[in-house]
């Protein structure tokens, strides 16, 4: 098992895109987690005097129509916009991946879970939100504070929102797979389910889950903005990346270096991923190794 | 002297003559562009703006405000009042008169019935008309003859001008909505959607949420006008867009409401293809403070009147909110030239504007600060104030509206320099200003400690409005939490100017009145008044004869646009 | 299969019955009022009136039923009397939306030209330019069409329609001034100046729409090909020496589709769902607007409806998928063992 793992990660390794989005991620990372401590203007703090200002020595990325610092609420904003989708991705694959394996290799689940997902499809997203907000706003804010609370409000919101499309697909997958010979061969030498479904089927739809996990980063930072036009999101003055994005649209012809940097993080963000994922692919996928 | 008469006369030959010279229908297509489009063409079934001002140019009330904010004769005519005689001394019916030869676009004549049955259309009781305030207290409405009407109320009214008067209470045709009565209003689609009408253009197609076609009527008693012979009002978008579509690329000729930052608009204005006009009415942009406790632990009695709030009810902790206010950075950055601190909730019409409050202008941190430190609020850990175990800390929320949120965070960066600490929330409008009562997040709930919101009122008289703040009028659970009385202000000496006011005729004695009530509640910082808002529109450099009204529908004299080169 | 499509077909009836009902709840405890765009200075009272003009007295199930009676019987029985061409009882009751007054089917077919020309023909073309680009990036896997194709797919998605659209209109209406921001709803195709007309203002909304189509769907489609050069067939018919273009075209991308089918089958509904943000943006006010302007407004009714066919679209189209399944790989199999 060790050294399955250790050739996984030398495959990883000379795969040069994922190593470079794996690295560009993990830089992500260390800005918003210690950036803020390095860079130590406040986000929420408002300098009139410096409103619209250019690139300047005070303000590397600029300043916003209140004068508040670009490069800190880039920080600040990374902060909540990467932990929210990655919270959110994470719950929406696991749930998308556990009901598409579930109801693709078991027949009898295979029904009532489809259903389940058509339901999700056909729910109307903005009326759902209004209806958790109102449910769970303030018991949640009560038990972890405001900000916790929304935290786990957002990416939970997020993640239940957005499971069905992965669940669909690797449903199909999943019943493709299980009617291949190496599939059927194990399960005629007796081999447990759970156990077949570990080491023949999750591999086979890893890629699959790998692009849904790159589309949905993506999506979940631009939904957490759209939610907090919602009232749903984090306190209007808290930067997000797809919040600053947004805001900055109308002043697309003014400034339009205030578009790009969120536009950029969320970019390559996604970008990275998508190159991690082609990586984790060919280093998991046996049959796909040269 | 002479060369000034000389120039009047040359100039009143040149205006007669350019009137003779336009025709209906001359000058072509005119493209108007809202980007909130108009869901129906009946006000009375949609008391939105949009539809309001999309159903003005097909119909028309007997009278309606000029830009001034006086009242012009419009199918009546004359205005009438107690000194021509069409006030009755008691001030308990007025008689008006219409004008002579009127038609509807259909051709058939205009008459008093149809006036009558106006009123019994929007005040039937299964019918929901949204404008049945216009006609409060009416007892009965007769036609006299073809073209005399009389409406009688069962209250004495110094302002009789509800019914009729205003884009809100157009007249419709009897004959075609005989059979639209009540409960059957809605299934009357072609009439909803292209009601017969009096004005300038009639409707030739309608696309609800989409698009208005309208063309020039035949039957308009000008025939000179309107000089346009097709209208396209297009609706949907953003206010970004719409500013765009007339600005920038010019395919539009006229855009409504450009609610936009003013460095955005003047930079689209660079373009040189339009013009931006704004305009001032009664709408002011308000930190409404809670009276009353909105802890969530209080349940079902959760801000009401039963409990006071923990610091609001302290006058020092809301005078000194309001000292640290800096209303003209707000004006420059949230509405440029289409808004003016201000410091009274009633900043118009003239006569009834205070003067007394003006001192809020200035912002006075110190001062603040000083007010908290006399009143016992001392800084704690963090600089919060607190006294007492109850620290100044407060939840501040609003609707969601760029402006509205920049503001936010300007308030709260002023209100931490005097020691008061604030949570920031912004709900979607569609559930702030809805009234569903068992949303916590509606502005009558108030389940904050202050929230930030812009009202005004109809036309140019402020008693129903001043009338707001009575204590019966806070919304509560006995009342479902209607009401007007958001703050739950209540204070008999103010409940006493409000009766006094519905029987004052006087024109300075309203105003007296209504001034010493607007000094009430701002001077008790129950309402923080913010800024006074004008309406903001633009219109291509080629539209003439656009004079913005904000009294009335700002299409209110499209009859008399024209191109210009 | 046969058995199995009509079983489908029989549950779904019961599924779609519930699923209404769900939405009915759902948007009912939903904090919504269709009085809440109405200028403040309506007072409360009156506010009260027009809720009650709109039945919302009424209590929950009074008003789910009658919405049932007026959708799947009123509804259907107009369409039949349309069809047969005599109006009969002009008494009966449609679903009518609380903000337009007006049947909200009416409104529906108002709006399908626009949403099917701009966001239907958007998703078609993203469909027929993300196979190709699929098949050929995974066939030529890291080679610089590959990699191209990689980046431009990622700010396909990655980038927002709200800002795409907002950048389009800034470069190509105000700056060149080649295409209008706004779509004329109004407008009809006669001859070729005015399909030329049409085909400038559908221009920006679909090259936005299907840039994100064509982005998803070539990643997945990339993938699954990758996934399956892989495997030993693919070897063995190599080794047998049958032409690669068979192999490539025939054997790989028929057991390549099943994804890819099962994003197509989820999208189809998403046309008809309409894209809000791309038609506000350019204006297109296709069902997208509708719906969205229906919620803003709490029109109950309208939302209803949208949703319900919605859904019944989004049911239908599964099945498709999971009879396409089968057809593209004969040994799936749903039928109980």
């Amino acid at each position: 098992m060790t050294s399955a793992r250790r050739g996984a990660w030398a495959q990883f390794r000379t795969h040069r895109g994922a190593v470079i989005g794996a690295g560009i991620l993990l830089v992500a990372a260390l800005a918003v987690v210690f950036g803020p401590h390095l860079w130590s203007i406040d986000p929420h703090l408002i300098d009139i005097r410096a409103r619209n200002q250019g690139i300047s020595f005070a303000h590397p990325l600029g300043a916003d129509r209140l004068g508040r610092d670009t490069l800190a609420r880039m920080l600040a904003g990374g902060r909540v916009s990467l932990a929210v989708a990655g919270a959110a991705m994470g719950l929406a694959l696991s749930l998308g991946a556990v009901i598409g394996v579930a109801s693709g290799y078991f027949r009898r689940l295979d029904g009532p879970l489809m259903r389940l997902t058509d339901l999700f499809l056909a729910l109307p997203l903005l009326p759902l939100l209004l209806v958790i907000i109102a449910l769970f706003r303030d018991a949640l804010r009560a038990a972890f504070g405001p900000e916790t609370g929304i935290f786990i409000l957002i990416a939970s919101v997020i993640g239940l929102t957005s499971w069905m499309k992965t669940a669909r697909i690797v449903r199909g997958e999943v019943l493709a797979l299980k009617e291949r010979e190496f599939v059927l061969a194990s399960g005629a030498v007796g081999a447990p389910a759970g156990r077949i479904i570990f080491r023949h089927i999750l591999p086979g739809v890893v890629s699959p889950i790998m692009i849904s996990a790159a589309l949905g980063v993506g999506d979940a930072i631009i939904t957490e903005s759209a939610l907090s036009f919602l009232g749903l999101g984090f306190p209007p003055d808290f930067p997000t990346w797809g919040r600053l994005l947004y805001d900055s649209t109308d002043y697309l012809q003014q400034y339009p270096g205030r578009v790009l940097w969120p536009g950029l993080a969320i970019s390559l963000t996604v970008l990275s991923i998508n190159y991690v994922g082609d990586g984790l692919r060919d280093a998991l996928d046996p049959r796909s190794r040269g | 002297m002479k060369t000034a008469l000389t120039l009047i006369a040359t100039l009143c030959i040149f205006l007669i003559a350019q009137a003779a010279h336009a025709a209906r229908g001359a000058d072509g297509h005119l493209r108007i562009i809202y980007w909130q489009a108009p869901s129906t063409m009946n006000p009375y079934l949609s008391g939105g703006t949009k539809e309001i001002e999309a159903a003005s140019l097909v119909l028309e009330p007997l009278a309606r405000y000029d830009q001034n904010g006086n009242m012009k004769p419009w199918l009546a005519e004359r205005v009438p009042t107690l000194e021509n005689g069409g006030v009755s001394k008691d001030l308990r019916a007025i008689t008006w008169k219409l004008k002579g030869g009127l038609k509807w676009a259909d051709g058939t004549p205009l008459t008093a019935k149809d006036v009558v049955f106006t009123w019994k259309y929007c005040t039937h009781p299964q019918g929901g008309c949204s404008q049945s305030e216009k006609y409060n207290d009416v007892k009965s409405v007769e036609a006299l003859d073809a073209r005399t009407v009389r409406v009688t109320f069962g209250v004495a009214k110094p302002f009789p001008y509800g019914p009729f008067v205003g884009a809100q209470a157009p007249i419709i045709q009897a004959a075609q909505f005989a059979d639209c009565l009540g409960a059957k209003a809605p299934r009357c689609t072609d009439a909803n959607f292209k009601p017969v009408g009096t004005g300038p253009f009639s409707v030739a197609a309608f696309r609800p949420n989409d698009v208005i076609s309208f063309v020039a009527n035949s039957n308009y008693r000008d025939p000179a006008k309107p000089a346009f012979a097709r209208v396209t009002f297009k609706g949907g978008g953003d206010a970004a867009a719409a500013a765009r579509a007339v600005l920038e690329t010019g395919e539009f000729d006229y855009a409504w409401n450009l609610q936009l930052a003013p460095d955005v608009l003047a930079n689209m204005k660079k373009a040189g293809k339009g013009v931006v006009i704004s305009s001032f009415g009664t709408l002011v942009e308000r930190i409404v403070v809670n009276l009353t406790n909105p802890a969530p632990g209080l349940g079902k009695e959760r801000s009401t009147a039963r409990h006071p709030h923990p610091f609001l009810s302290d006058p020092s902790v809301r005078k000194a909110l309001s000292m640290a206010i800096d209303r003209k950075l707000l004006v420059e950055i949230g509405y440029g030239p289409a808004g003016r601190p201000t410091c009274n909730i009633l900043p118009a019409p003239a006569i009834y504007k205070s003067t007394a409050n003006d001192g809020c202008l200035k912002q006075d941190i110190p001062g603040a600060n000083k007010l908290l430190d006399e009143a016992g609020w001392k800084r704690g850990p963090g600089g919060v104030r607190a006294r007492n175990g109850v620290k100044l800390s407060i939840l501040y929320q609003t609707s969601t509206n760029a402006v509205r949120q920049d503001f936010q965070a300007l308030i709260k960066q002023w209100w931490s320099k005097i020691g008061v600490e604030t949570e920031l929330r912004n709900i979607s409008a569609s559930v702030f200003f809805g009234g569903d009562p068992a949303s916590g997040d509606t502005f009558q709930k108030f389940q904050a400690d202050v929230q930030m919101y812009a009202n005004n009122f109809d036309g140019t008289d402020p008693e129903s409005y001043m009338a707001n703040w009575a204590c019966k009028e806070a919304p509560r659970p006995e009342t479902q939490w209607q009401g007007n009385n958001v703050p739950r202000y209540c204070d008999p000496a103010y409940d006493a100017l409000i009766a006094k006011m519905a029987r004052a005729g006087a024109l300075k004695e309203r105003a007296r009145l209504a001034k010493a009530m607007n000094d009430m509640i701002v001077q008790a910082y129950v309402i923080i008044p913010l800024v006074d808002r004008g309406r903001v529109s633009a219109h291509a450099k080629t539209l003439g004869g656009v004079v913005l009204n904000t009294w009335d529908s700002e299409l209110w004299n499209i009859a008399d646009w024209r191109r210009v080169k | 299969m046969g058995t199995y499509t009509l079983r489908r077909l029989l549950f779904a009836v019961p599924t779609l019955l519930f699923i209404s009902l769900v939405i009915f709840l759902l948007l009912d405890l939903a904090p919504s009022d269709p009085t809440a765009n109405l200028p403040l200075t309506i007072p409360p009272e009156v506010r009260q009136k027009i809720r009650e003009s709109l039945g919302l007295g009424q209590p929950i199930h009074i008003r789910y039923l009658l919405w049932c009676k007026q959708f799947f019987i009123n509804e259907p029985l107009n369409v039949v009397e349309a069809l047969l061409g005599f109006s009969g009882d002009s008494e009966r009751l449609r679903v009518l939306s609380w903000q337009t007054r007006s049947p909200v089917v009416d409104l529906i077919v108002e709006r399908l030209p626009q949403t099917l020309w701009v966001v239907g023909l958007s998703y078609v073309i993203g469909v027929l330019i993300a196979i190709p680009i699929g098949i050929f990036s995974a066939y030529r896997q890291y080679s610089w069409f590959d990699q191209i194709g990689t980046f431009v797919s990622t700010v396909g998605f990655s980038v927002p329609t709200f800002f795409t659209g907002v950048l389009l209109i800034v470069v190509f209406s105000v700056g060149l001034g080649w295409f209008p921001s706004i779509y004329d709803t109004t407008h009809r195709v006669t001859d070729w100046s005015s399909f030329l007309v049409q085909a400038r203002q559908m221009a920006m909304p679909v090259f936005v729409l299907a840039l994100y189509n064509a982005a998803q769907i070539a990643r997945f489609m990339r993938a699954s090909m990758l996934e399956n050069l892989g495997q030993d067939y693919v070897r063995t018919a190599r080794g047998k020496g049958f032409h690669e273009r068979r192999i490539l075209f025939v054997h790989v991308l028929r057991n390549s589709m099943i994804p890819v089918v099962t994003i197509i089958a989820l999208g189809v509904p998403q046309v008809f769902g309409g894209a809000i943000i791309t038609e506000q943006i350019f204006k297109v006010n296709g069902l997208g607007q509708l719906l969205i302007v229906a919620i803003q407004g709490g029109d109950l009714p309208t939302v209803q409806t949208l949703t319900f066919i919605f859904a019944g679209l989004i049911v239908a189209f599964n099945l498709v998928a999971d009879i396409l399944y089968g057809v593209l790989d004969p040994t799936i199999r749903y039928d109980q063992r």
